[in-house]
């Protein structure tokens, strides 16, 4: 039995999914903001797994800037939820943020 | 064959771990099993030749993102459980509906070898002197240096965004504008 990038290309679509339908079904901004992590992953494992089969180090390369983004976005992110929770005690999902007037 | 089992089992430990961080109703709990699902991507990189990415996941990921994470729930104190309540109708089977679309939908292209991109457009994996290292660090330094360079202003964008949110205001908050109404 041999490892091909179809095994690689299902896992990443299995995670992908987890993700995206996580992102849709929780409430807490922070499990939110996780659930975009596992999509950003899944397509790292889909770049790598391309990059192998392909024979082609670009692939790798390009998950650098996928980190690179991930990590500017959970930066930005998390700020705005710091901000959000300074201003509003208490609620804690993201239905109770629903007044765009800050 | 040894690469086989490993994939299963790491992809295996992957997916429960990603289904706990969405199933799991404490936030730190699921911050810990993401953890868990970045270091077993880091093991998937391995097996498929990308040594350097499998470290950096490790580092910038499992140590430096989900630390963050950790700060923030701790900071805002939200590790409380949050309440199984639909606020809008049907959100969860409709959500999962979707995704099953999703699954089938992506499953479907990658069954049928829609990729024919060229081999070896820009550099092989295995050919050539040095390491993973090297060969990622010369694809990024001659073929991505215009992206690497843009990156660095992406970067000192998010730096200087976040210290402006999270700069503290002493603007009266929402709550205190509302006891006054």
């Amino acid at each position: 039995m041999k490892l091909t990038d179809t095994y690689f290309l299902t896992f990443a679509a299995m995670l992908f999914t987890i993700g995206a339908v996580g992102f849709l079904v929780r409430r807490n901004v922070l499990v939110m903001f996780m659930c975009v992590e596992l999509m950003l992953n899944a397509v790292n494992v889909t770049f790598v797994a391309f990059s192998k089969s392909l024979n082609d180090i670009s692939g790798q390369a390009i998950v650098f800037f996928v980190l690179v983004v991930a990590a500017a976005e959970v930066a930005v992110g998390l700020a705005i939820i710091v901000a959000i929770f300074r201003r509003r005690r208490g609620g804690a999902t993201a239905d109770d943020i629903d007044l765009l007037r800050g | 064959m040894s690469e086989v089992v490993i994939f299963f089992i790491m992809a295996s430990i992957a997916l429960c771990a990603a289904l706990g961080v969405v199933l799991a109703r404490n936030p730190v709990h699921s911050a810990l099993l993401l953890v868990t699902v970045l270091i077993s991507i880091a093991v998937l990189f391995i097996i498929q030749d990308a040594q350097l990415l499998a470290a950096v996941q490790v580092i910038v990921y499992a140590g430096a993102i989900v630390v963050l994470f950790l700060f923030v729930i701790m900071l805002l104190g939200v590790d409380e459980e949050e309440s199984l309540a639909e606020p809008v109708t049907a959100q969860r089977p409709v959500a999962i509906v979707l995704g099953l679309v999703v699954l089938a939908e992506v499953l479907f292209l990658a069954g049928h070898q829609w990729a024919t991109g060229a081999q070896q457009s820009r550099g092989s994996l295995q050919a050539g002197d040095g390491g993973n290292v090297e060969r990622v660090a010369r694809s990024l330094f001659t073929d991505f240096l215009w992206p690497f360079e843009v990156t660095a202003v992406l970067l000192v964008a998010a730096v200087i965004g976040s210290v402006v949110l999270a700069r503290r205001s002493n603007k009266p908050t929402i709550d205190d504008e509302v006891e006054t109404l």
